[in-house]
């Protein structure tokens, strides 16, 4: 009798325990971040960090599909990266307009993007650090959002360009 | 029996699915005395460093060299630039020499930080043409682990745990070849 009351409380915990790592890691893969408006810095290294969804968020894969895809019109695509990592490999039909950490970029961008209309569908990518650590995206997230884009997506290199797109054996364009 | 079951599922659910699983270490792709490693001869380049002073890899055989391709804008690589400072101070009478490649667009931001942070080994601009040689630099900073023969060892992407490379270039100093004349500054 007693022996099966332990074998029950055993049971219990374990089933306690797994309920709770389950829900947990659920949790992990969740995307609880989840804001409509502009992405803060810390909701960018948030989301990066743990790989999810966020509404100003574009996956590698699904930008290759959308790319792919003959149907709809395609996004225009920004690389505010550096000029070298441009050259060595780009998305194909990409524009560069430099590293938008510096202010001569953002310049640049503006005046790239003044005369389009606020629906133009626009992904802006880097790929020059982790996620986490770039230091560019979010200046050109944040220039194109106050000039009113709402159809406005960051690629999501979690890495690197050359891991997390070239490596992938995703279209690839070289030179200036 | 039946409980026995349910809990053995439970287990394998618990432990089996759980997403916590290591992501192994990144940073070395190429591993000293690999087969891979062993016939990379790091591509020679000549450069002008920020002071004005030629930068020939091939001037540097008989030294390890810790190649580290890096630009200013970047924080992984700010972060790890102080420490590679400390590798140099550290190493340098033993025969390592880092060499840093900036592959920022323009060279006066680059001279600024090298003054600030007092660095104390040569730089010189990359271009993608050195960088291609190099197996593309398509993500900052990447270092290269080059012996005193010239071959590349290792290639680490991302911000670099120096005390990883410490014990990459420790073995590498200590080779024939190397040993010979790095007395001591």
């Amino acid at each position: 009798m007693k022996f099966t009351w332990s074998r029950s409380l055993f049971t219990s915990i374990i089933l306690i325990l797994w309920v709770c790592l389950f829900l947990m890691s659920a949790g992990g893969r969740g995307s609880s971040g989840i804001s409509p408006s502009a992405p803060t810095s810390g909701e960018l290294k948030a989301t990066g960090q743990s790989g999810e969804a966020g509404p100003w968020l574009i996956q590698p894969a699904d930008l290759v599909s959308i790319l792919k895809s003959a149907k709809g019109p395609r996004p225009l695509l920004i690389q505010v990266g550096f000029h070298v990592l441009y050259v060595q490999a780009h998305i194909p039909g990409s524009e560069f307009i430099g590293p938008a950490s510096s202010p001569e970029a953002v310049r640049q961008l503006h005046k790239r993007a003044a005369a389009l209309p606020r629906t133009q569908s626009i992904v802006l990518y880097c790929g020059c650090c982790p996620w986490s650590e770039c230091p560019n995206v979010r200046p050109a997230y944040k220039e194109l959002s106050a000039m009113g884009f709402k159809n406005l997506k960051i690629l999501h290199i979690s890495r690197n360009f050359g891991e997390d797109w070239v490596g992938k054996s995703y279209p690839v364009a070289k030179g200036k | 029996m039946k409980n026995r079951a349910f809990l053995i599922l439970a287990l394998a659910l618990t432990f089996g699915t759980h997403p916590l699983k290591p992501r192994g270490s990144e940073p070395s792709e190429l591993s000293p005395g690999s087969a891979t490693a062993a016939q990379l001869l790091a591509p020679n380049f000549s450069l002008t460093d920020l002071s004005g002073k030629k930068l020939d890899l091939a001037a540097y055989r008989g030294k390890v060299v810790l190649l580290n391709f890096w630009a200013t804008w970047c924080g992984p690589c700010r972060t790890e630039i102080p420490r590679l400072i400390g590798l140099q101070d550290k190493y340098r009478s033993k025969g390592l020499e880092i060499v840093g490649i900036s592959l920022d667009d323009d060279a006066k931001p680059v001279r600024a930080f090298y003054q600030q942070l007092k660095m104390n080994y040569p730089v010189a601009m990359g271009d993608a043409n050195l960088a291609e040689r190099y197996g593309g630099i398509l993500g900052l900073p990447v270092s290269f682990v080059i012996g005193c023969d010239g071959r590349i060892y290792t290639r680490h992407t991302g911000q670099a745990d120096v005390s990883l490379i410490e014990r990459e270039i420790m073995p590498l100093l200590q080779r024939v070849g190397c040993t010979q004349g790095n007395t001591g500054d």
